[in-house]
């Protein structure tokens, strides 16, 4: 046999206990091509070339799933930022866009598409503000669109006018979709240094300089790292431990390799990159906070969070590289809160605050994610926090976000339940004290220095 | 023509019949087995199949439920999975 039987059976525990499974494989198509005279005829072309490109997509996958028996958990599109299809357009034309993408998701059976996106770091078109003022209401009538705004980056600084006036969308979405715990907010992101190649929605969407179409894959895996650590990590010392991470996320991502080469290959597309993240999902087990308590915390945010953050984060990347041919998107550990079961425990009992999850943000992508505030937080304290966030990523050079959610009509202590993929969010507590005057200056930031590095 | 290969894998408690019953349905669809190794792994049976579907003459999918299905017909769990899972996760 040119396997062993442990190899065999190790593979197998793998998928059917560890929850193993690709967590999302995106089709990027570009949108450059569709301009029409007006924004209806836009919108059509929207309609059209997403189907025609993505019609595959979901049974290519599922062809694939079936041959390795790897559950493909997500099927996903993103396009071009639609700030740049449909500049020129107004408030109500950007809608029509966003109406457009969402039934063409509906159509070819793709539960997110992303890419209702405007890149604002150095400053905003006439179209970029058009679709930022339409984000709030294309969130709430529609359900698969995911929307982005990119107010930062290294090269560029930080954008505080557009940071402002992201906070005040944010704020308008949760008040629109109020009823329904505020999701609008679930899938609209503030990025600093937004990547191009993100397969992992509610950020991606298919950049400038990526082909007419191309698949990314993200894999995910925290289950398995948490059950290699359970079984093999008592008694390691760090740098073993660090070892023993970094050979199992070479096995993740080998399959990630496998499954985007396969389906790529299938659908006639080519195959983009590797998304390295581990991904929690609310599944019990399936977490990263687990695996952080594994490594030896009491509890996820207690002292030395962060240390043990680094390393896992670093290990992932360094097994990940070897087991695939492009690594690309975000390629960190996420933590978001609601999406991970551990996470939202560790906030309970009051183990993680806010600001140490901003602090782990500094050694892991991908920022404040998926983070309940009480829905009476201000909207200058609401750009506190993105500031903060982007701060870290433009300084790091790092790919930072926030997904706030103000949850209209809760407080602190309270909860907010999404189910699905989304999770349960406990309410989190947030400054006590203004940050509104510094906001209020508005204006840009410039880019910082990139050397001196302390 | 490149050979399709694929591991079943049977996993359950062990009892008279098995690899009879898991067999049968391979001759029966024109599936050559390469190899076959058994052993018991904390009381569990486990056999693993290599096995040749070039030749298979039928759609996979549907290939795939039948033998799943026989082994919840038989009470045993059955996996399968093409080759290039195990030679792409544990061979660089």
């Amino acid at each position: 046999m040119f396997l062993t039987a442990e190899e065999i059976l190790q593979t197998i525990s793998m998928v059917s206990v560890e929850n193993f499974d690709v967590r999302t494989t995106t089709l990027g198509i570009s949108l450059r091509d569709c301009r029409g005279v007006d924004a209806d005829a836009t919108a059509k072309k929207i309609y059209d070339k997403i189907c025609f490109r993505a019609e595959k997509l979901i049974s290519c996958a599922n062809i694939i799933e079936a041959k390795y028996g790897l559950p493909i958990v997500n099927k996903r599109a993103s396009v071009t930022p639609i700030a740049v299809i449909g500049d020129g357009f107004d408030k109500d034309g950007m809608i029509k866009l966003a109406i457009a993408m969402d039934k063409a998701a509906e159509t070819v059976g793709i539960n997110y598409i992303g890419g209702f996106s405007a890149l604002v770091q150095k400053g905003a078109t006439v179209g970029d503000l058009a679709l930022i003022e339409a984000i709030p209401e294309a969130l709430n009538i529609t359900q698969r669109v995911c929307s982005s705004v990119n107010v930062a980056s290294t090269k560029a600084g930080i954008n505080l006018d557009m940071i402002y006036k992201m906070a005040k969308q944010i704020k308008k979405t949760a008040e629109l979709t109020a009823d329904r715990g505020s999701i609008g907010c679930a899938k609209l992101v503030v990025f600093a240094n937004a990547v191009e190649d993100n397969p992992f929605i509610a950020g991606a969407f298919h950049g400038i300089s990526e082909p007419e179409v191309v698949l990314n894959v993200g894999i995910s895996g925290p289950g398995v790292v948490r059950h290699v650590l359970e079984k093999n990590g008592k008694g390691l010392n760090i740098g073993d431990l660090a070892e023993l991470i970094k050979k199992t996320a070479f096995k993740i991502t080998r399959m990630g390799q496998l499954v985007g080469q396969e389906v790529s290959e299938l659908m006639g597309v080519p195959f983009g990159i590797v998304d390295i993240s581990l991904a929690p999902t609310p599944a019990i087990g399936d977490s990263v906070a687990n695996i952080l308590e594994l490594m030896g915390l009491e509890m996820c945010g207690t002292d030395g969070t962060t240390f043990a953050l680094a390393i896992l984060n670093d290990a992932v990347k360094k097994g990940g590289v070897m087991a695939t041919q492009r690594v690309g998107g975000l390629s960190g550990a996420f933590i978001p809160v609601s999406e991970d079961e551990g996470m939202i425990k560790a906030v309970e009992c009051g183990a993680l605050s806010l600001e140490r999850l901003q602090c782990m943000t500094c050694v892991c992508s991908v920022g404040l994610d998926m983070i309940a505030i009480p829905g009476d937080t201000s909207v200058e304290t609401i750009a506190g926090i993105i500031a903060d966030e982007m701060a870290i990523g433009v300084i790091n050079t790092k790919t930072t976000a926030a997904r706030l959610i103000p949850v209209i009509g809760k407080g602190v202590g309270e909860k907010v339940c999404y189910g699905g993929l989304l999770g349960d969010a406990p309410i989190m507590a947030v400054g006590k004290y203004s940050c509104a005057e510094i906001i209020k200056r508005g204006g840009r930031v410039p880019a910082p220095i990139n050397s001196l590095k302390n | 023509m490149k050979k399709e290969k694929i591991v079943i894998t049977v996993l359950g408690v062990n009892k008279s019949g098995v690899v009879a019953n898991v067999t049968s349905v391979l001759a029966k669809y024109n599936c050559s087995i390469q190899d076959m190794n058994q052993t018991i792994i904390d009381d569990l049976f486990a056999m693993i199949l290599i096995v040749d579907i070039t030749d298979l003459n039928m759609d996979f999918a549907a290939f795939k439920e039948k033998i799943e299905g026989k082994g919840e017909e038989i009470g045993v769990k059955i996996f399968i999975q093409h080759e290039n899972v195990f030679r792409m996760m544990h061979r660089i």
